[in-house]
């Protein structure tokens, strides 16, 4: 199993070499430096001096790949390629448009945004497998058929609403929770309870969908039939064998529900004024500052990396047949 | 008049025509079309697909866009691009209001200022439109309201009446029977086809538009916008966004997802190795963070390039055109891995072995033998993904790197919506009318692929 | 003991209401074994199931009962079933690597079943359970209780299946189909440690297979189940002495084996009936030669035949008995019996060697070889049938697939094979094109060998237009016309796709896909292993009628020595990725060589038929 860890771990850091090039690319070749120092010092009418300060002062007066002029290792290591690859190495992602260091922001926002989705993600995975399970008990009934019911038409609400009556219902109408702001813990829980419980409400259609289909697949295997056969009953079955046999692919679920859960911050935070990572991000886009979506694009990837490895290292373990080889 | 055939028209054409041409080889080949007929055969199939057909209508009308010409002038055409769905909502688009107003009101939900008998007070005023031809509106109101919809419900009862006239019809000519039995059996749901469950559907849907038209007529039916448009009228140009969405980034995903998973799966080796690799990070990329980094970036492209999109029109759609092209390429890994999986397992299979024994080619074995045996997950997928993308495009608007502001979408419709709930007094009918819209949309979406995903993928148990 | 009494099993399908199993009656006494056998859709896997109750959700017991002593099972509250399943009844399936939970270790699935029905707990239950293993032949119980079923063989699942079934001491065990996935020799195995375990405990047992041969091994008494019904009923003595019904004379006829090589098998034409419709007469009539009026339009009673034994058969009628008409006996041809082999050998094996690489360590390189073939070597004749018998992992598929230059790419493969003048293993592309049209290959599942997406017309031709291409439109179609001839299929089959034919049609589909380049070697990959019995005589008679007419030499890959013992002119037994012995069939069978041969021959378990009446099986 080490083996398999530590090759998953070797992949990983390879992968981060990939998005690191294609954010590079993306970020340096359809719009090149001189376009972004334009952009920054407004408007086209800026002298060209203006233009080589600006990306003199970022390191971006380099060529961007390939630096043909410099001697030996320096043709590829004098460039701007080279050196923000390295920056980014070192989680050193440069300075705002206003002058704020961009790692100081990442390492004060992600425990807000980490408080706003761990208990999102635990919470609504626990709820989603109790229901899954509960409407597989009871399949061919008419609480089954109805509780699906239910779950498609969650699904078919965008998250969107349920935010938004959320707000109105519980903060504006009841007054039980506030409309959205944030303070440090201990204050955090009454502006964490809103985002949260909405957040579950539309999480819990697809996923519990998700799981009933999983359980149904499973009950319709061999050894379901066997564990029958042996005369245990049927919240036994689900819960000793099912349950234990779909971890597996709950556990690639949760995986993949990880994109999901990060969109989801991005618009629970601008709605609830948390000031995470999913603020910080639309500030940056809505102020068009490159610096600050860039160095998001990398962090939130280099985030889902270590999740995807965490959901790795998961599989290993729940799976005897990896887990002990 | 001048026909005019933007961007997203063509990808609207051709998916249309690729439909067309996709039901013809379904019939011609019997086990698509027992597949297909599968997956009709559910009420909630049909009667999905029946509401999911009213929305394309809709979308296509909106997409036969033309520049009319002006009165008296050969050779002229307006510079407004239109679509043959103005034409229908004539009214709805120009009879525009001053401000808010609720549905079917006929004065502005706010005071405003004016003047009465020479003072200046503020009052409801009238509304310019909605409910004008009332002398008394105050008396006559609601009976003429009342008199609308019961007309509305009588005209939309016909049409249904009508329709189903020509159902039992066709069906006793088929079947060979006295038109009586031919209703008895069609009401008893004996026709081997959900038609009943068609019928009904499209009995609310018909009942749904008759009190619509007979009520927009003359009222606001959903109410009027902060700007004095209808409601009815934006939610309608919503559809055709909502549509191109979802199916032009699934149109943009499937050839890359295709190509790359059917060549990763059966050439294996360092192939393979390259495509997983290419995916795992593109997947890795938290995908709203690289659309919005995409959009921003095309953004100071179009600005730095403004002699590539010389009109205001052209710069919109080319921002849902490219929109469309980024939610493709960030999406298409997930079938990409579902079909080099499926590829895998049928390498193995013995009719590809038994190809290699005839030393069939590897480009024939991948499009002849493996393409057609990856159709139904493509199919699935696309479907499944229809419902998603719909719902992303209201929240990437939200945040604002998805279609332009001005672009009537659910997305801009919820973000208006968001603001005018925490007003007082509260603005209720915008978000109403957003989400009954959109739900139905996703909601039928979401049965319809339900129905073909049963069809198509019999391990599934989900239903 | 356990009674069924006209038992009605229902299966709600997309077609309707399916009679799975309709008026089944029988009673097994403690103690004794009862077999109940019957090709596939015959009901008697969902019979099994409806004792326990364990059938699926869209299935229910309609009608009758099952009474198990006193205890009527059909009208239990679940909860109380629960306490019969796995307490009195116990069951084991066919699969074992499946039925057994993988993330389970065995010891917890085996203390499971003792901690519901035995008021046993933690150390005592474990006790027990190392103790059930011990029992039932596992080597080192201590340690491999705490295995999972991923490291444990075939045969070692099975016989944990078997401990979890019967540590809770059963009074009926229900065995459904449980040596079919496993190898003959582990077959014998098991079968024998049922028998010891069930005498041991006086236990009674239901055993439902498909293969007579077993049933003639254990059986005390046999029911034989065709489309649902029970249609004949007896001691095993009286059953295999003298079978009585139609249907289980034929199926006897259609078994192959080293007596019947000189005729055609006994195939019984046409296919078992969907069973979602109404019956008006007897279920076998349509497929039987004694078929008459009254056979088509009433139904026939089960008649007592004394001694237990019964029948439902109108031949066996007290009053207006319908005559038995027996079927004609087919000769594969008087003259042409006597085959001619070629001298010069179509095909040379020598020193083949198969090695698949294993990948490993952090980089996923190549660390080393698991050899899946070693130095093979053999020749084939021209027109000659060469069979090729191992069990699972002899490396018997693995050799045809290397000769047949399918391994390319995916294994390293040493060693010379010459097919006529075309080196194989170092022919270009042209020369393996050359190659590929004299020698073809037909798969085992007829389900997976043809695309479900091509039309017949299309699959057929296909090899036509990619090996002989110079052949025009016109003339491909002649081929693929004369092809269906040859496989007995009706023209209008170039236009349907495969999932409208049966399992016996498809594999005629690749056999005429097979001879469409009119290749001289046929590898045949257990052509036949998923077919019933019936099915298997028709495919096995089509092999050998075409090879009278093409002169086509057949390398026959299987594990059945049956087939091997009715068609094959020469063996060579494989274990282990090594051929162990060679040989002419007739000497090879009555007096192998090698031991493992011995093992082999000695594990296949055999029809016994007594003292057969011949009249019934080989009519004059």
């Amino acid at each position: 199993m080490m083996t398999y860890l530590v090759r998953r771990t070797l992949y990983s850091i390879l992968v981060l070499a990939g998005i690191n090039l294609v954010t590079f690319f993306l970020f340096f070749s359809v719009n090149t430096p001189d376009d972004m120092a334009r952009l920054q010092l407004g408007g086209k009418r800026v002298a060209q001096e203006a233009v080589e300060r600006w990306k003199a002062e970022r390191g971006y007066d380099q060529p961007l790949y390939f630096n043909a002029q410099a001697a030996g290792v320096g043709k590829l290591t004098q460039t701007v390629f080279f050196e923000s690859s390295a920056k980014l190495l070192r989680l050193d992602f440069g300075k705002t448009n206003e002058n704020r260091n961009i790692g100081w922001e990442l390492g004060n926002r992600i425990g807000p945004t980490l408080a706003l989705a761990i208990p999102i993600l635990l919470i609504s995975v626990t709820l989603s497998i109790i229901l899954g399970l509960g409407l597989v008990f009871y399949r061919h009934t008419v609480l089954d058929t109805w509780g699906v019911v239910v779950l498609v038409g969650l699904m078919s609400t965008s998250s969107l609403f349920f935010i938004i009556m959320g707000q109105y219902l519980f903060a504006k109408l009841m007054v039980i929770t506030p409309v959205s702001g944030f303070s440090p813990p201990p204050g955090m829980f009454k502006f964490l309870l809103l985002p949260v419980l909405v957040s579950v409400i539309a999480h819990l259609g697809p996923d519990t969908r998700l799981y009933r289909t999983l359980f149904l697949e499973e009950l319709g295997k061999d050894y379901v039939r066997t564990a029958r056969a042996k005369g245990v009953s049927e919240w036994a079955v689900l819960g000793r064998h099912v349950l234990r046999n779909s971890l597996i692919p709950i556990i690639t679920s949760i995986g993949l529900l990880l994109p999901a859960l990060l969109a989801g911050s991005i618009l629970l935070e601008t709605f609830f004024g948390i000031p995470g990572l999913g603020t910080f991000a639309v500030d940056g886009i809505t102020s068009q500052d490159f610096s600050i979506v860039r160095a998001m694009v990398f962090f939130g990837s280099f985030l889902y990396v270590i999740t995807y490895l965490l959901t790795d290292f998961a599989y290993a373990w729940s799976d005897p047949r990896v887990r002990l080889k | 008049m001048k026909i005019v055939v933007l961007w997203t028209d063509w990808v609207v054409l051709l998916v249309l025509l690729g439909t067309l041409t996709y039901g013809w080889k379904v019939m011609r080949q019997p086990h698509l079309a027992v597949t297909w007929r599968k997956a009709f055969n559910t009420a909630t199939g049909t009667s999905a697909a029946t509401v999911l057909a009213v929305f394309l209508v809709i979308g296509l009308l909106d997409s036969l866009h033309y520049r009319p010409a002006i009165a008296g002038k050969a050779d002229a055409y307006a510079t407004e691009t239109r679509s043959v769905l103005d034409d229908i909502l004539h009214q709805q688009q120009t009879g525009r209001e001053r401000s808010y107003s609720a549905p079917l009101a006929y004065q502005g939900y706010e005071k405003e200022a004016t003047v009465i008998d020479g003072q200046a007070t503020r009052a409801y005023l009238r509304l310019q439109h909605g409910g004008a031809h009332l002398d008394q509106p105050e008396q006559q109101w609601a009976a003429d309201v009342l008199l609308r919809t019961v007309a509305g419900v009588g005209l939309g009862l016909l049409l249904a009446a009508a329709a189903t006239a020509l159902v039992v019809l066709l069906l006793a000519r088929k079947r060979r029977q006295g038109l009586g039995m031919a209703w008895r059996s069609l009401r008893r749901g004996q026709v081997g086809f959900p038609l009943r469950a068609v019928l009904l559907t499209l009995t609310v849907l018909a009942v749904l538009a008759g009190v619509m038209t007979m009520l927009a007529t003359a009222y606001h039916v959903l109410g009027t916008d902060r700007v004095g448009n209808d409601l009815l009228y934006v939610v309608l140009k919503s559809i055709r966004t909502a549509l191109v969405i979802g199916t032009m980034s699934t149109l943009v995903t499937m050839p890359i997802a295709v190509g790359l998973g059917i060549c990763a799966g059966y050439l294996r080796g360092w192939v393979d190795e390259a495509i997983q690799y290419v995916y795992t990070v593109i997947n890795s990329i938290p995908y709203v963070l690289l659309i919005a980094a995409v959009v921003l970036i095309l953004m100071v492209f179009i600005d730095n390039h403004p002699d590539l999109f010389p009109t205001s029109a052209e710069r919109t759609d080319a921002r849902l055109f490219f929109l469309c092209i980024i939610l493709g390429m960030t999406s298409w890994t997930e079938l990409c891995r579902l079909i080099r999986g499926e590829v895998i397992k049928l390498r193995e299979a013995e009719y590809i072995q038994a190809a290699q024994a005839f030393g069939v080619g590897t480009w024939r074995i991948l499009s002849v033998h493996l393409l057609p045996n990856v159709m139904h997950l493509i199919l699935i997928s696309m479907v499944i993904n229809f419902s998603g993308l719909v719902l992303a495009e209201a929240v990437l608007s939200y945040v604002g790197i998805g279609v332009d502001p001005s672009m009537q979408s659910f997305g801009t419709l919820i973000n208006t919506a968001r603001l005018e709930l925490s007003r007082e007094p509260t603005i209720w009918w915008t978000l109403a009318t957003a989400f009954t819209f959109m739900f139905s949309l996703v909601l039928s979406a979401n049965l319809f692929s339900d129905a073909i995903r049963d069809a198509f993928d019999p391990r599934a148990t989900h239903k | 003991m356990l009674q069924l009494d006209q038992l009605r099993t229902e299966i709600h399908s997309s077609q309707g209401i399916v009679v799975a199993v309709d008026g089944v009656s029988l009673a097994i006494q403690p103690g004794e074994t009862f077999a109940l056998v019957g090709e596939s859709g015959s009901g008697k896997s969902v019979t099994a199931l409806s004792i326990s109750r364990l059938l699926p959700d869209n299935a229910c017991i309609a009608a009758g009962d099952v009474r198990l002593d006193d205890a009527s099972l059909a009208d239990l509250p679940e909860s109380e079933m629960r306490a019969y399943r796995g307490g009195r009844i116990a069951m084991i399936f066919q699969e074992p690597a499946t039925s057994l939970n993988a993330v389970m270790s065995v010891g917890r699935q085996l203390v499971e079943a003792i901690t519901t029905h035995t008021e046993l707990r933690g150390a005592a239950a474990r006790a027990k359970a190392v103790d059930w293993l011990k029992r039932v032949g596992i080597a080192e119980p201590e340690r491999r209780i705490d295995s999972y079923p991923f490291q444990l063989s075939g045969g070692q699942k099975q016989r944990v299946m078997i401990a979890m079934a019967l540590a809770t001491e059963p009074a009926l065990l229900i065995a459904d189909e449980p040596t079919t996935a496993l190898d003959v020799t582990v077959q014998k195995q098991i079968l024998d440690l049922l028998l010891d375990l069930q005498r041991e405990r006086g236990m009674a047992m239901l055993l439902i297979t498909h293969d007579l041969g077993v049933v003639s091994q254990v059986a005390d008494r046999v029911g034989i189940m065709y489309a649902g019904e029970l249609v004949e009923l007896g001691s095993k003595a009286a059953f295999f002495s003298k079978p009585l019904h139609p249907y289980a004379t034929r199926l006897l006829g259609a078994l192959p084996d080293v007596d019947k090589r000189g005729h055609l098998l006994e195939a019984i034409a046409g296919s078992v009936p969907p069973l979602y419709q109404a019956f008006d007469g007897c279920r076998f009539a349509p497929r039987c030669y004694s078929a008459t009026a009254r056979c088509r339009g009433e139904i026939p009673p089960m008649y007592e035949m004394g001694g237990g034994h019964g029948v439902r058969c109108f031949a066996y009628a007290p009053e207006a008995a319908v005559p038995l008409v027996l079927p004609p006996l087919r000769d594969i041809g008087a003259g042409r019996a006597a085959k001619q082999l070629g001298d010069k050998a179509l095909l040379t094996v020598e020193n083949l060697r198969v090695r698949f690489p294993i990948r490993s360590g952090l980089l996923q390189r190549v660390s080393g070889h698991v050899d899946a073939v070693h130095e093979v070597s053999f020749s084939l004749r021209p027109g000659e049938t060469l069979a090729l018998v191992g069990e699972s992992g002899s490396g018997k598929t693995t050799t045809g697939k290397a000769i047949l230059q399918l391994l390319r790419g995916t294994a390293v493969v040493d060693g010379q094979a010459m097919l006529g003048d075309i080196d194989l293993m170092r022919a270009g592309k042209a020369e393996l094109k050359r190659a590929r049209r004299q020698m073809q290959i037909i798969f085992q599942d007829p389900f997976g060998s043809l695309n479900p997406r091509m039309r017949v017309g299309e699959i057929l031709a296909e090899g036509i237009q990619s090996l002989r291409p110079e052949l025009d439109l016109a003339e491909r179609r002649r081929r693929v016309d004369a092809l269906l001839e040859q496989v007995s299929l009706p023209q209008s089959a170039l236009t349907r796709f495969p999932h409208e034919f049966s399992g016996g049609q498809r594999q005629r589909i690749a056999i005429a896909r097979a001879l469409a380049v009119e290749p001289s070697l046929i590898v045949c990959d257990e052509p036949t292993s998923a077919l019933d019995v019936s099915v298997q005589a028709q495919i096995l008679n089509l092999l050998k009628e075409l090879q009278q007419q093409l002169g086509v030499a057949y390398l026959f890959i299987t594990h059945n020595i049956g087939v091997v013992e009715y068609l094959a002119d020469r063996i060579a037994v494989m274990q282990a990725g090594r051929i162990v012995e060679t040989g002419e069939s007739a000497s090879l069978l009555t007096a192998p060589q090698h031991a493992y041969t011995r093992t082999l021959l000695a594990a296949v378990p055999r029809v016994v038929v007594g003292e057969v009446d011949a009249e019934v099986l080989l009519p004059a």
